[in-house]
Parts: C-alpha cells; sequence; structure tokens
C-alpha cells in the first residue's frame, strides 16, 4: 500500500528528474519543472521511509532478506537519493552555471537510476529469488539482472517519465507545457508499450483473477491517460497515468499473494505474508496507528497540492 | 578484516555522520520558529531579517539530514539483517511510527514554509514552521525509544520457537527509563549546537563589520544564541547526571567503563585525566576527584561503583565464556570528551554575553576566534556521546541479548560491505566540503534585505514572480 503511494507520488517527480535535460531547454524552464515539485517531493520521499519503517515493523523476515539480499541495486538507489535530494536544495544556491549543470546532472541520474532500478526490484521480487531455508539470498548480483528484470526496469522508467511530463504539462504554462504535453503522448505510446509486455509476462510467471482484473485496469488508465493528454486534458491524463501507476503496483502484489519474496531455490525459504510477519500484538499497533494517522497526512500533503495548485511559467521565475 | 568489522565501520561513520546535522536540525528549526514569532509579534523587521537568515542557514543543513537519515532508514536490512530479524516486531514499530507521525509533519511543512511565504496567511505560514519544528523533535522522540530498547529493552519476550524478541508492550517501550532521560538530554546538546552557531554567525559580523545598521540584529542573535547555549547546557549537565545512574542501574559494564575503573571501588572517584598505559589499566598520573563517580552513579557520595573485573567475571558466569568489556579507552575518552566540549561551548557563551554587558559592543579579535569554534564544540562533544554510549555498550548489539557479530548480514559479503562502505564514505566527503563551503558562504553574505520591492502596476497577480524559488 504504502510503496503505491510511493510509486503513483515520487513517480512523477522522479519523471521531472528524468526529463529535465529534455525538456528543460535553458536554466529557466529547468528551474520552472524543479519548482513543480520543489515544495513536494520531500514529502513525497517520506513515502518510502514510511514504507520502509512498516515493512521493518510489520514484515521484518521481508525487510532483512530483502534488503541484505539486493544489497548493491539498493546501495546504488540510496547513493541516487542522496545526490538527488542535496541537488534540488543546492543547485540555485551558486549562481555559475558549471555549479548548476553538476546538480542538473545529480538530478537527472538520481531521478532516472531508481526509476529504473525499483522496476528490476520489484521484478525480482515477483519473479522469485534463490532463497536458503533460513531465507538468506544466495544468488548474485547477476541473478537479479535477467531479462524480465531489465524489462520491468524499462517499464518504470517509461511509465514514470511519461507521469512526469504530465504533470509538467499540468503545472506549467508557455511553451514548455506545449512541448511537455507533446512529449507525454510520445513517451506514453512507449510506455504503454512496455507496460503490457511486462504485465503479461508477469501474468505468465504467476497469476490471480484480481491480478488479471487489475492488469487489465492498468492498462485501461493508461490508456485513458494517453488519450486525455492528446487532447490536452492535462488533469484527466495525470489521474490516467497515477492510476496506471498505482493498478500496475497492485497487480505486482495480488500476483505475489500469499507470497511475499518467493524463494526459486528452497520452497522452504519463499517469504510469505505469514511467517515474514510481526506478532499479532505489533501488527494491531501498526494498524491503529496507521487508520488514525494516514488520513492525517494525506489531508495536509492534499491541501499543501491546492496551496501550490498555480501554473508556472518562466516568468515567475525571480532573478535569484 | 571481515565483513562484520566493516559493516560496524560503515555503520559508525554513516551514523555519526547523520548525527552531525541532525542537532543543527532540532535545535534551530525551533529557534528559527522562535525569531519568525517574535517577528509575528512586534513586527520588528529585525527578527524578520534574522529569520530568513538562520531560515537558510537551517535549510542548507536540513537537506543533509534528510538524505543521510535514508541511509539509516535501509541499513538495518542492509546490513544487520539478523539484527533486524530478531528485533524488527519491536524496533521497526518506533521507526514506522517515526515516519508517519514526524517526518511526514515535518517534510510537508517545511516545503510549505520554504515556499509559502507569499503564497500562506502570515498566521499560517508561521504556523508551518513550528509544524516543522514539532515533527523534527517527535522524530527524535521514537528514534531515541528504538535505540533505548537496545540499551535497555522492556517490554518484549524471547520467543524459542522464532528465535525471536516479540514485543508484549509498546507502552514500556516508549515509556523506557532509558528513553525517558535520553530524549531531554539529546534535544539540550542539539540546543548547544543551534544556539552555539547563532552565537558565532553573529559574533562574527558584529566585529568585522562594526556600525552596520544590522547591528541590533546581530547583537540580539548573539545574546539570544548565548542564553540557549547557557541553559542548554545546564539541562544537559542535570540529565546527563540522571543518565548516569539510570545507566549504572541498567549497564554497571559501561559505568565502568567510563572510569576505567578496573575494580569496584566506594567511595569512587573521578579522573579528568589519565596518563598511563592506553587502557588504563596502570595509571602514572591522573588527576582525581574524590567521591565524584560515586556520586555520578548512584546519587551518594559513598556509593558503590562495580569494576570491570567483577562485571566481566560476573557476565561470563551469566552469559557464558566471552569478553563483555568494550574498548576501554574508546569510552574512557569519549565520555570526557563529550563532558569537556560541551562544557567549553558553554564557557564561550559566558564570555560573549559579558562582552556584551551594559549595550557593548564586542571587539576582541580573541573573542571572535573562540566565537567562531563555538559550534564545532557542542557538534564534537555530541559525537563522542553518541559513540559513548554505542561503544560502551558492546560486544551487545541488544543488551544482554544479542551480540552485535550475531547480527550482522550473512548474505552480504566483504566485497560488498567495502564497496558500499567505501561510496558512502566517498560521496559523504564530497558533500561536507559543499556543504561547509556554502554554510560559510551564505554565513558571511549576512541579514537579507527585508525591504519589499514595490510592485510595477501593470503585473497584475498571476504574473508576479515567486517570492522564492529554487
Ligand atoms: C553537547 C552535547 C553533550 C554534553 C555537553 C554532554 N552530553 Fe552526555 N551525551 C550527549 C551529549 C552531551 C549525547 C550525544 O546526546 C548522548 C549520546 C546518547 C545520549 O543519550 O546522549 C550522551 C550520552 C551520555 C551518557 C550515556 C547514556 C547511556 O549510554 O545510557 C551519559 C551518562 C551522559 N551523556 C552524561 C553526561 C554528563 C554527566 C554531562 C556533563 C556534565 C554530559 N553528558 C554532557
Ligand atoms: C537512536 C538511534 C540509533 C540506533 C537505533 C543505533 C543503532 C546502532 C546499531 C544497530 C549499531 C550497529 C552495531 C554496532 O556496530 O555496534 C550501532 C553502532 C554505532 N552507533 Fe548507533 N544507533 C543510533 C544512534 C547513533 C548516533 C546518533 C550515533 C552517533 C552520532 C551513533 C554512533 C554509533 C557508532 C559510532 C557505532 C559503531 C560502534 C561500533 O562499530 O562498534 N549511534 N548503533
Ligand atoms: C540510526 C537510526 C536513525 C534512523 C533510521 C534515522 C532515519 C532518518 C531518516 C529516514 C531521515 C530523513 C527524513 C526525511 O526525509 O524527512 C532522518 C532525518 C533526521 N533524523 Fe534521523 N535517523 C536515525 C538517527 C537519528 C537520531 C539519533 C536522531 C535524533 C536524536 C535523528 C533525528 C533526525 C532528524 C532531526 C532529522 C532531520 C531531517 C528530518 O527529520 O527530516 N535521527 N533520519
Amino acid at each position: 500500500m504504502l510503496f503505491t503511494g510511493y510509486f503513483i507520488l515520487e513517480g512523477f517527480d522522479f519523471g521531472v528528474g528524468m526529463l529535465l535535460p529534455v525538456l528543460g531547454r535553458d536554466d529557466k524552464e529547468r528551474r520552472v519543472m524543479i519548482n513543480t515539485i520543489g515544495p513536494v517531493w520531500d514529502g513525497n520521499e517520506v513515502w518510502l521511509i514510511t514504507a520502509g519503517g512498516a515493512m521493518f515493523a510489520a514484515f521484518p523476515e521481508w525487510y532483512a532478506t530483502l534488503f541484505s539480499g539486493f544489497y548493491l541495486p539498493l546501495l546504488l538507489i540510496l547513493l541516487a537519493l542522496i545526490a538527488r535530494g542535496v541537488a534540488f536544495e543546492y543547485r540555485h544556491k551558486r549562481p555559475e552555471a558549471t555549479w548548476k549543470r553538476r546538480w542538473d546532472n545529480a538530478i537527472f541520474v538520481g531521478s532516472l537510476v531508481p526509476a529504473i532500478l525499483w522496476g528490476v526490484a520489484f521484478a525480482n521480487i515477483l519473479r522469485g529469488v534463490p532463497l536458503d531455508a533460513e531465507h538468506e539470498y544466495v544468488g548474485g548480483l547477476l541473478n537479479l539482472l535477467n531479462p524480465y528484470a531489465l524489462l520491468g526496469g524499462a517499464t518504470t522508467a517509461a511509465l514514470f517519465a511519461t507521469h512526469g511530463a504530465v504533470f509538467v504539462a499540468l503545472k506549467t504554462v508557455g511553451d514548455i507545457r506545449a512541448r511537455a504535453a507533446a512529449l507525454a503522448v510520445r513517451l506514453g505510446v512507449a510506455a504503454a508499450v512496455l507496460a503490457v509486455a511486462f504485465l503479461s509476462w508477469t501474468l505468465t510467471i504467476r497469476s490471480s483473477t484480481a491480478a488479471v482484473v487489475l492488469a487489465v485496469g492498468a492498462a485501461l488508465a493508461l490508456l485513458g491517460g494517453l488519450a486525455a493528454a492528446t487532447v490536452r486534458r492535462e488533469g484527466w491524463a495525470f489521474t490516467g497515468t497515477a492510476a496506471a501507476i498505482g493498478l500496475a503496483v497492485a497487480t505486482l502484489f495480488a500476483a505475489l499473494f500469499p507470497n511475499v519474496l518467493p524463494s526459486t531455490l528452497d520452497p522452504a525459504g519463499t517469504l510469505t505474508a505469514t511467517n515474514a510477519a510481526s506478532t499479532p500484538y505489533t501488527l494491531t499497533i501498526m494498524t491503529w496507528v496507521a487508520v488514525f494517522f494516514t488520513p492525517i497526512v494525506l489531508a495536509y500533503q492534499g491541501w499543501t497540492y491546492w496551496v501550490f495548485r498555480k501554473r508556472i511559467g518562466v516568468a515567475h521565475i525571480p532573478q535569484h | 578484516m571481515d565483513a562484520l568489522d566493516v559493516a560496524r565501520w560503515q555503520f559508525g561513520v554513516t551514523t555519526v555522520y547523520h548525527f552531525l546535522f541532525v542537532p543543527l536540525t532540532i535545535g534551530l528549526s525551533v529557534l528559527v520558529a522562535i525569531l519568525q514569532t517574535l517577528w509575528h509579534r512586534t513586527g520588528d523587521e529585525k527578527y524578520l531579517k534574522l529569520t530568513k537568515f538562520y531560515g537558510k542557514l537551517f535549510l542548507i543543513n536540513f537537506a543533509m539530514g534528510v538524505v543521510t537519515g535514508i541511509v539509516q532508514e535501509f541499513q538495518f536490512g542492509m546490513n544487520w539483517s539478523d539484527y533486524s530479524r530478531f528485533v524488527g516486531d519491536i524496533f521497526g514499530a518506533p521507526l514506522a511510527i517515526e515516519a508517519l507521525v514526524a517526518f511526514f509533519l515535518e517534510s510537508t511543512f517545511i516545503g510549505l514554509w520554504i515556499f509559502g511565504w507569499d503564497r500562506l496567511p502570515a498566521r499560517l505560514h508561521l504556523a508551518s514552521i513550528w509544524a516543522a519544528a514539532i515533527g523534527t523533535n517527535l522524530s527524535a522522540y521514537f528514534i531515541l525509544a528504538a535505540n533505548s530498547f537496545m540499551q535497555n529493552p522492556v517490554g518484549y519476550r524471547y520467543n524459542p520457537d522464532t528465535g525471536r524478541a516479540e514485543l508484549t508492550d509498546f507502552v514500556a517501550v516508549l515509556t523506557n527509563k532509558v528513553a525517558l532521560i535520553t530524549f531531554p538530554h539529546t534535544i539540550a546538546g542539539a540546543f548547544l549546537v543551534a544556539g552555539s552557531l547563532l552565537v558565532a554567525v553573529a559574533l562574527w559580523h558584529l566585529i568585522r563589520n562594526r556600525d552596520s545598521a544590522d547591528t541590533p540584529a546581530y547583537r540580539f542573535a548573539a545574546r539570544f544564541g548565548s542564553w540557549v547555549t547557557l541553559v542548554a547546557a545546564t539541562v544537559v549537565v542535570i540529565t546527563g547526571d540522571i543518565q548516569g545512574k539510570i545507566m549504572t542501574q541498567v549497564q554497571p559494564m559501561k559505568m565502568a567503563a567510563a572510569e576505567g575503573l578496573y575494580s569496584t571501588e566506594s567511595p569512587a572517584s573521578f579522573s579528568v585525566l589519565t596518563i598511563g598505559s592506553l587502557d588504563g589499566s596502570r595509571e602514572l598520573f591522573a588527576i582525581k576527584i574524590p567521591y565524584l563517580l560515586s556520586y555520578l552513579g548512584t546519587g551518594d557520595p559513598n556509593g558503590t561503583v562495580q569494576g570491570i573485573n567483577d562485571l566481566q567475571a560476573l557476565y561470563s558466569a551469566q552469559y557464558g565464556a566471552g569478553s563483555y568489556t568494550p574498548i576501554i579507552p574508546v569510552t574512557y575518552w569519549s565520555f570526557r570528551l563529550m563532558i569537556g566540549f560541551g562544557l567549553a561551548a558553554a564557557a564561550i557563551a559566558l564570555l560573549v554575553l559579558w562582552s556584551q554587558r551594559k549595550g557593548r559592543t564586542p571587539t576582541s579579535r580573541w573573542l571572535l576566534r573562540a566565537g567562531l569554534v563555538m559550534p564545532i564544540l557542542p557538534l564534537l562533544a555530541n559525537s563522542f556521546g553518541w559513540i559513548f554510549t554505542e561503544m560502551g555498550r558492546q560486544p551487545w548489539i541488544v543488551f544482554g541479548e544479542m551480540l552485535t557479530r550475531d547480527g550482522v548480514s550473512r548474505s552480504v559479503s566483504l566485497t560488498e560491505v567495502l564497496t558500499s562502505f567505501t561510496a558512502f564514505t566517498l560521496i559523504y566527503a564530497v558533500l561536507a566540503v559543499i556543504e561547509v563551503k556554502l554554510l560559510i558562504r551564505y554565513a558571511k553574505a549576512g541579514v537579507p534585505d527585508v525591504t519589499p520591492t514595490p510592485e510595477p502596476d501593470d503585473t497584475d497577480d498571476a504574473e508576479r514572480p515567486l517570492a522564492f524559488a529554487y
């Protein structure tokens, strides 16, 4: 659930970061793009932190096995997030062009790398990885880089890029808005092809009725979003790409259930929602905390989007 | 060298590094909120200038706190997976709640505060910085409750079937007596850093640039910061004293290691410094304060403080053969450096206040130099305090329950840990240089001009540039 929230929200700010060198022709345009996500990216990233914390609390075995098993990809994601997070804050702190260019690169790489690697990671979770009977990961790094997982990475990258382009189109005015809208359509076609291929492959590995329904829903949402983008209805387009990402993540979890990390080696190594979970007491506490606080968080995050609802353009960027 | 050693080094380096930014975030968020409240209340421009000025320094620092924190959240699973399996049922909950309750609050409202200068009504904008400050301080509570479980496990039982610790009483975890006292001590330590930063920057401008229009603003900041530092120092000493007593109860070995006390003594004296063999087993010269250790540990000047040798024998009998003694030179010196550096900062704060008595403006070059090192002192004190706490717990990762060497990830190879350790160290070193340069650059730039720029009449509201943009 939290990962769904994370991918929908941070999906677009990864997308904006990835498109920075593509859509942002000059410094002002790049600043416009960064400012569309400026007030919200940190809040979006906290979804990841919460997902990590919740996983630790609710499924300690899963948290432990996954993060120690996917050690190097996760390391790359962390390094990317570090570079990117600092870049947003520091890029405008000095006037020199080289300074800004370096941080722009950090934003680009720092957005692209996690966008691909999260796809790779989730595809591997779905496909299953070699776990021994004690739930320890015994495959090497190369084991994670199989064709299915790479397709997963390409899919998430394309989806997030589309989502980001739609978001830029939604939040800006002027020339950049038109270019973002046009780009969104082109990226969206690529994303749709990749997503359909990836989800179909997924369903051949593992499937359930719920997963099939969700996968079809994801495809329809993406197509709907694309159609809306073509006719420049940006609000609907954004809803469409957001729903597509959410449904795609849901598809993966529905296909997995009741497993959370299948073992390709020893069936005893498979982690399920039961054997990876905490005690009922801890789960009860976590559920109550989540039930109580999640709506509050959603309310004030929603309010933030409302406060910063205005579109911005090159004219709004102050000199300094 | 094996994967365990590197994993420990990596944890130590990344955590100490994270904690270089944390105290400033905790303290400065509140101080900036106070400054903005003063402006809101009085309308005096100098407070607005100070809010914007220190707010900028706060944000430069905050960015680093955030990105290094993300590493923390994941490295338990990456490097300490057996530990995570063992304690996840208990340890994960405060971490998750911290994120849900505190980090969301803080990150969202910081965003609102940064970009909201012209978008939010003044009151709501002020409320935003307070919400962020509260979030930051809340986050410290939950993470410290988690850490306190490792120092003094409570509210759980060991399940021999699963081999895991299971939560039985969450309230007990949150009200762990170690957590209750660690929190005020750590927060006070944070204010010591933030207060010192206020002083250092203000003093630099005061002495370098004597009769500027902004002198009143800097005078205020220097005095305000000095008072914060002094009050924080008092709280740190009081809470530290209580902490010492609790520590003697729950982890007597740590107290013995803090003093390098080998045999049980009553009364025990506290040595300010010792010259002798490095592990303190032989001393050549020492300055000792009689009764002080007994008082620090038990509250009674004649109280008994157990020695390392006796405790080692006791633990061996209880937990099986092995060494249960931390590395004495590290605990001995980190404990003294924590106290010494922290109190030195407080002494400088007193000097700064003295230099401004009866409306004087300080001029002394010596004072300037002292002021400039001032923020570094409590920062080091904080690091040494943590190094003491964590190293004094060794060899345990969860005191009495799990040894550090049993907590490490078995599936992560030496090459992998070396890769990550090198990568983190390098990127952290580069970022440290960038951050310090930026801080100095913006600190030197001084308080901003806050006179509103007149609006050209023909631009309507929608066309106005943003008050703040990245
Ligand atoms: C500016 C920082 C600072 C200063 C001046 C002091 N401390 Fe401290 N101390 C910390 C910052 C700190 C810390 C970094 O925040 C620690 C690490 C863990 C914790 O609870 O606080 C700490 C830990 C810590 C512990 C270990 C608790 C444990 O492991 O259970 C004790 C016994 C004390 N302190 C006692 C003192 C005393 C008696 C002080 C002064 C007379 C003192 N501290 C000054
Ligand atoms: C409150 C949150 C904290 C938790 C949950 C925590 C937990 C841990 C864990 C799991 C280890 C690894 C095991 C080990 O190497 O001993 C460790 C070690 C360490 N921690 Fe902490 N820690 C916390 C805060 C801090 C802070 C703020 C600092 C310093 C500023 C710090 C300093 C260290 C050091 C230096 C080590 C290395 C000790 C060693 O390698 O033996 N810790 N801590
Ligand atoms: C080793 C355990 C620790 C973990 C897992 C951890 C986790 C995190 C994370 C994930 C962030 C980023 C939050 C964001 O994106 O907004 C962060 C930042 C921060 N942490 Fe830590 N931290 C640890 C140690 C500590 C300690 C010991 C303290 C304080 C006593 C602390 C206080 C803070 C503060 C004040 C920030 C500032 C930024 C923020 O909260 O967003 N952390 N930490």
